[in-house]
C-alpha cells in the first residue's frame, strides 16, 4: 500500500495554518501518520476554501436568508425613509430657522450616518443565534478559514449600509436636498466613510453577540449604546445650544466626528483633519474588537 | 491501527476538571458509544477530538492527525452532528447542504451530486426546497446528520444524535448510522440512551465525572457488573429501605432503590441460591412483594453500577456536574 498522500497545495497550506499552531509548548506527539491519512484518504480531497472564498460563502449564505426572509431589508428601506420623514417634517420646522428644507441640508448627512450605525447591531444578533444554535461549531469544524464565518455576513452587511446610504440619499434628493459643491465624488466619499466606520462598529456587536449568545441582549445593549452616542451627538441639531457640560461630550463624540466630517464631504467643506480622526477611531475600533471577536470565536465552546 | 485515540486528555473550566486523564481508541470502520450521565465530560471530549477545544494536556490523534498541531488537516477528515440541529432554518434543506459542500471547497457539480445524494438517502428529496424552519425535528436531525456528510468524512462525530427524538425517527437515524458504518466510517456516538449504545456501538466507554470509568464490548462491561441481579418490586414505598437492606446483605453488594417503579436491586454472583435465600429473608422481614426476579445485567445496570447515576435522565447533582460543554 502506497503512503503517499495525494495532497494539493490548500492541504499543504492549511497543516500549517498559524490557526493551528500549538498555545502551549509540547503539544502533540508523533508526527502525521501518513499510511493512515492515505487509508482513510479514498483519493484526493478539494483544498480546504482559503480566505476569500471562505469568506464569499459566507456572504452568498447571508444573501440567501435575505432572499428567504424579506423583512431582513426593512431596516434599510422602511427604516431610512421613516427617520427622514419623521425628522424633517415634524421638527425640522422647529429646529432651524430657514424651516424644513433648510434644516434637511443639515440633518440628512446626520441622519445617514444614524441610520447606518442603528443598523449595525444586526449582525451581532445574527451571529449570537449562530453561536446559540450550535451553526458556529459546524463552520468551526469544517476545513475553511475560520475568520471567514464572521467576516462573511460584516461584508454582506457592510452592502446594507451602502444600500441604506443610497436609499436615505434618493429620499433626500426626492424631498429637495442638494450637495453644495461636494458633487458626486463628494457623496460617494462620504458614503464609504460611513460604510467603513460601521464596518469597524460591527465587530463590537459581534463580539457581544458571541458572548452573551443572547439576540435580545445584543439588542438592549447596542441601543443602550447607540441612542445616546447618536442623540448626544451634532447628528439632529448644532451643538451651539447645548450647555456646556452636554457640549463638551458631543465635542469628542466619534458619532459628531462623523457627522461633520461626512457634511463636509457632501458639502465640499471637510478638512482631512476631520476625516483622518474618523478613519482614526474607526481603526481604534477595529484594533480593539475584532482580535478579541476572533479570540472568543476561536476559544468559547 | 487507531483512528481515534486519545492518550491522558485533560481539559479545565476554571476549577472545574471537565477532562481528567481520558485514554480511549477507536479502530477504523467501528463504532465507539461513549456512555455518561449530564455532565460527565462527553461533549468536551467532542470538542476536543473536532478542533473546537484545545485540550489542556495528553494527546489526541484523529484519522492520523494531531488535534493540535495538524488541526486545519484534521478538519478535512471529519464530520461533526452535534447536540442540536445545526442548520439555517431560513434556508431550504437543499441550500443549507450545497452551503456545506461549498464551504467544504467541493466543485459546483460534484456539489449539486452530493446534495442529491445526501437527501435521497436520508428521505428528504420532498422537503428539499421548504424552509428548514417548516421540518420536524427528525427531519432537521436528518438533515444535520446529512450535513456533514456532505465533506465524505472518513470520520464521523455524533454528539448525541437521538435525543428528543420519538422512537421511530430514532429507530430511523440509528438505521442511517449503520449504513455509513457499513461504508467503512468511523463513528464516535455520544450518548445517553442505553438502547442506542447497545445497538450501535461495537465498543463502549463509560465516561463520569470526566474520567473513563469503563470500556469495552456491551457483554463485557455487563461481565464487569458481577454476573446475575437480584430484582425485587415491593408493594409498599415504605418497604424500599428494608428491602434495600436485605438484598444488600443476601447479595453482598450495595442495592440500588428505584422509588418510582418501587424497585430494588442488587447485583449477585449467588445465581438462584441467592434469589432463593433472598425470597425467604424477605418474607421472614415481613415485607409483601408484587415481583422478585434474578436477571441478566443490562447495559442500565453496567450504567447504575460505575455512575451511581441513572441513564435516560439527568442526575440529582446534574448542576454540580456541568463542565463548561454542554454536556
Amino acid at each position: 500500500m502506497s503512503t503517499d498522500v495525494p495532497t494539493s497545495p490548500g492541504v499543504a497550506e492549511a497543516a500549517t495554518d498559524p490557526e493551528t499552531t500549538p498555545a502551549r509548548e509540547g503539544a502533540g506527539g508523533e508526527p502525521i501518520d501518513h499510511e493512515l491519512l492515505a487509508v482513510l484518504g479514498e483519493g484526493e480531497r478539494p483544498p480546504p476554501a482559503g480566505r476569500f472564498s471562505a469568506s464569499m460563502s459566507h456572504l452568498y449564505r447571508a444573501m440567501l436568508r435575505v432572499r428567504h426572509s424579506p423583512t431582513q431589508v426593512t431596516d434599510v428601506t422602511l427604516f431610512p425613509l421613516v427617520m427622514l420623514l419623521m425628522f424633517t417634517f415634524l421638527f425640522g420646522g422647529a429646529l432651524a430657522e430657514g424651516g424644513t428644507s433648510e434644516y434637511l441640508q443639515y440633518f440628512l448627512p446626520g441622519v445617514l450616518v444614524n441610520t447606518v450605525l442603528m443598523i449595525t447591531m444586526y449582525v451581532g444578533m445574527g451571529l449570537s443565534s449562530d453561536a446559540e444554535k450550535g451553526v458556529f461549531d459546524r463552520f468551526r469544524s469544517l476545513p475553511m478559514w475560520r475568520p471567514s464565518a464572521i467576516i462573511g455576513p460584516l461584508l454582506a452587511d457592510a452592502a446594507r449600509y451602502v444600500m441604506a446610504s443610497i436609499m436615505m440619499l434618493t429620499f433626500g434628493f426626492v424631498l429637495g436636498y442638494r450637495t453644495q459643491g461636494g458633487g458626486a465624488f463628494g457623496i460617494v466619499a462620504a458614503v464609504l466613510l460611513i460604510v467603513v466606520s460601521a464596518f469597524c462598529l460591527s465587530w463590537l456587536w459581534t463580539l457581544i453577540g458571541l458572548v452573551t449568545r443572547n439576540e435580545r441582549a445584543v439588542t438592549s445593549i447596542s441601543m443602550m449604546l447607540l441612542m445616546p452616542l447618536t442623540f448626544a451627538s451634532n447628528v439632529y441639531v448644532s451643538p451651539d445650544t447645548m450647555p456646556g457640560w452636554l457640549r463638551a461630550f458631543v465635542d469628542v463624540n466619534p458619532v459628531s466626528h462623523l457627522a461633520t466630517a461626512v457634511r463636509g464631504l457632501m458639502g465640499g467643506t471637510a478638512s482631512t483633519g476631520d476625516v483622518l480622526l474618523v478613519l482614526a477611531e474607526a481603526a481604534a475600533m477595529l484594533a480593539v474588537f475584532a482580535p478579541l471577536t476572533m479570540r472568543v470565536y476561536r476559544t468559547r465552546n | 491501527m487507531p483512528v481515534i485515540e486519545t492518550r491522558g486528555v485533560t481539559k479545565s473550566f476554571g476549577a472545574t476538571r471537565a477532562l481528567d486523564g481520558v485514554d480511549v481508541s477507536v479502530e477504523r470502520g467501528r463504532v465507539l458509544g461513549l456512555l455518561g450521565p449530564n455532565g460527565a465530560g462527553k461533549t468536551t471530549l467532542v470538542q476536543v477530538l473536532t478542533t473546537l477545544l484545545r485540550p489542556d494536556g495528553g494527546q489526541a490523534t484523529v484519522a492520523g492527525c494531531d488535534v493540535v498541531r495538524d488541526a486545519a488537516l484534521l478538519r478535512t477528515r471529519i464530520g461533526l452532528a452535534g447536540q442540536y440541529a445545526a442548520v439555517d432554518e431560513l434556508l431550504t434543506g437543499r441550500e443549507n447542504l450545497d452551503l456545506v459542500g461549498l464551504l467544504y471547497h467541493v466543485g459546483r457539480a460534484e456539489r449539486r451530486r452530493r446534495t442529491r445524494e445526501v437527501l435521497e438517502s436520508f428521505a428528504l428529496e420532498e422537503a428539499a426546497d421548504r424552509p428548514v424552519r417548516t421540518y420536524s425535528g427528525g427531519m432537521r436531525r436528518r438533515l444535520d446528520l446529512g450535513a456533514c456528510l456532505v465533506g465524505r468524512p472518513p470520520v464521523l462525530f455524533l454528539d448525541e444524535p437521538t435525543t428528543g427524538l420519538d422512537l421511530r425517527t430514532r429507530n430511523q437515524l440509528w438505521q442511517f448510522i449503520r449504513e455509513l458504518v457499513a461504508g467503512d466510517t468511523t463513528v464516535l456516538l455520544t450518548t445517553q440512551y442505553m438502547e442506542e449504545a447497545e445497538s450501535l456501538a461495537h465498543r463502549i466507554a463509560v465516561l463520569d465525572y470526566g474520567r473513563v470509568i469503563a470500556q469495552g464490548t456491551a457483554d463485557e462491561l455487563k461481565s464487569q457488573v458481577g454476573g446475575d441481579v437480584l430484582d425485587a418490586r415491593v408493594t409498599h414505598r415504605e418497604d424500599l429501605g428494608r428491602a434495600g437492606e436485605v438484598l444488600s446483605r443476601v447479595a453482598g453488594t450495595a442495592a440500588q432503590t428505584e422509588p418510582d417503579s418501587l424497585r430494588v436491586t442488587a447485583p449477585t454472583t449467588g445465581g438462584t441460591d441467592a434469589l432463593i435465600t433472598a425470597g425467604q429473608e424477605l418474607s421472614r422481614a415481613g415485607i409483601p412483594l408484587r415481583d422478585l426476579a434474578l436477571r441478566h445485567p443490562s447495559l442500565d445496570d453496567v450504567f447504575l453500577t460505575f455512575t451511581g447515576a441513572t441513564a435516560e435522565e439527568p442526575p440529582d447533582d446534574a448542576g454540580e456536574r456541568t463542565t463548561g460543554g454542554d454536556d
